[in-house]
């Protein structure tokens, strides 16, 4: 797959609070990732990386802070749909098949050529075959794959994924680490969050780090990424 | 894409997964049916009595498996979170509540057009010679039922005790709905029929009320 040149496009945190009830899940965030930036966002369960992924990806609105995304001016771009988001859940209709599902989030995303953009992606993931199978028929790693599928329709210039890499065996995990290389290389924001996976680690220009919430680690690709990486399979 | 062909398509993703899985319509009809048919064994009603208490009884066997019927509405996004892909791929949240609304009115318009004969028969009142303004009637009230339920369904969807939450919250706020309805086809049953434009109006704005709400609202009953 050669994805197509993006217009880059970066990601400010500011301050960012999420609290449910008394529970801080995010407090204090700021950081700002530049376009074209591949980050890792490594730590324990519970420490906060699925719900700043998906107020990254507007899903989840944040109690105090401003979220800006940022285009090759710096000046804010406010088009959703360039952000393709992976969630922990596969974000697909069991009930209907591979095919009728891409060809359901490209016609609202308003692609033009959507059968044509489907069938492309339903190859690259390898299920071009099972095209007319519904998904229930699938197992955990082939919905996986239309999840990820799915986040690619619309080419996005910022891609967010949590734990993309749920359900792939290793040949499907080099397979993402692939597509995502790729990605990286056409000048695609990514930010993902990390479980010991060394293909996908080794993409990263970047690797930070959270802990109850707080961000408390944040390195460029050097000495002291593999360590804050380390930490995080604890 | 406008909110109108964003809506399109996804109502045909409603229609396509409802008529591919038949849950929503068959338990809807059977509920429905099962209603009508227990009631009627409870007396033998003539077509006089029948006039008199038989569209009550229709509009709360609808209004019922109405609130069944609404309940897996939001939910059945939940499951594999189908919901915020939703949220990201459309321009205007609303087209995802004016699909499920027009799905909706949709399986229960479908639902009464099924039963309707059977309540004929069974209450002993023709509703041959009346039955475009009977459905005029159906589709008004069916309207709200979903314009107000879908709206209740994605606040319950996201509750702790949703199964009792979604009747608690729906019940109370469509009495004006089964009232209208009621009304209106009572009068159209009766043996002068009649067709009741004060009622039908009173649906109609109850309609676009709802309606309204629910588009300058809508967007943060999706909020997670």
């Amino acid at each position: 797959m050669t994805p197509a040149a993006v217009s880059p496009v970066g990601i400010r945190f500011e301050n960012i609070d999420k609290r449910y009830g008394g529970l801080y899940a995010l407090r204090r965030v700021s950081l700002e990732i530049a376009a074209g930036e591949c980050v890792v966002l490594a730590g324990r369960n519970g420490s906060g990386k699925t719900t700043f992924l998906r107020i990254a990806a507007r899903l989840v609105r944040p109690s105090s802070g401003t979220l800006t995304f940022l285009n090759n001016m710096q000046r804010a771009d406010t088009e959703l749909s360039q952000t393709g988001f992976v969630s922990h859940a596969t974000m697909v209709y069991d009930e209907l098949t591979a095919e009728e599902n891409l060809l359901l989030f490209a016609r609202l995303l308003g692609i033009a050529e959507a059968p044509a953009r489907a069938g492309t992606l339903l190859e690259e993931v390898g299920l071009a075959d099972r095209r007319k199978s519904l998904v229930r028929t699938f197992s955990r790693g082939m919905r996986q794959r239309m999840a990820i599928a799915r986040a690619l329709l619309n080419e996005p210039s910022v891609l967010l994924l949590d734990e993309p890499a749920t359900g792939l065996d290793p040949e499907g995990v080099s397979w993402l680490a692939g597509t995502l290389r790729q990605m990286r290389d056409a000048g695609r924001t990514i930010l993902t969050s990390y479980h010991g996976e060394s293909e996908i680690s080794a993409l990263a220009t970047r690797a930070i780090r959270l802990e109850a919430g707080s961000l408390i680690a944040d390195t460029r690709t050097g000495a002291s990424l593999p360590s804050i990486l380390t930490f995080a399979g604890g | 894409m406008s909110l109108l062909s964003n809506a399109a398509v996804l109502l045909g993703k409603e229609l396509r997964t409802e008529f591919r899985s038949r849950e929503l319509l068959t338990t809807t009809v059977v509920f429905i049916l099962v209603v009508i048919v227990l009631f009627s064994f409870t007396f033998d009603p003539t077509s006089s009595e029948s006039r008199r208490f038989a569209p009550g009884l229709l509009w709360l066997a609808f209004l019922f498996a109405a609130s069944l019927m609404l309940q897996p509405c939001f939910l059945r996004e939940q499951n594999n979170d189908t919901l915020s892909a939703l949220r990201l791929s459309v321009h205007d949240p609303f087209a995802i509540f004016l699909a499920k609304l027009m799905a909706n009115t949709l399986f229960l318009v479908f639902t009464q057009v099924v039963l309707l004969p059977v309540f004929s028969i069974l209450y002993n009142i023709s509703v041959a010679g009346v039955f475009p303004q009977l459905m005029l009637v159906m589709l008004m009230g069916s309207l709200g039922l979903s314009v107000t339920g879908t709206a209740l369904s994605a606040i319950s969807a996201q509750a702790r005790m949703r199964e009792l939450l979604l009747p608690l919250l729906l019940l109370p706020l469509l009495t004006p709905v089964l009232i209208a309805s009621t009304e209106a086809t009572a009068a159209l049953l009766d043996a002068k029929p009649e067709l009741r434009w004060d009622w039908l109006g009173f649906l109609l704005a109850f309609d676009a009320v709802f309606l309204t709400a629910l588009w300058l609202f809508g967007e943060y009953l999706l909020e997670e």
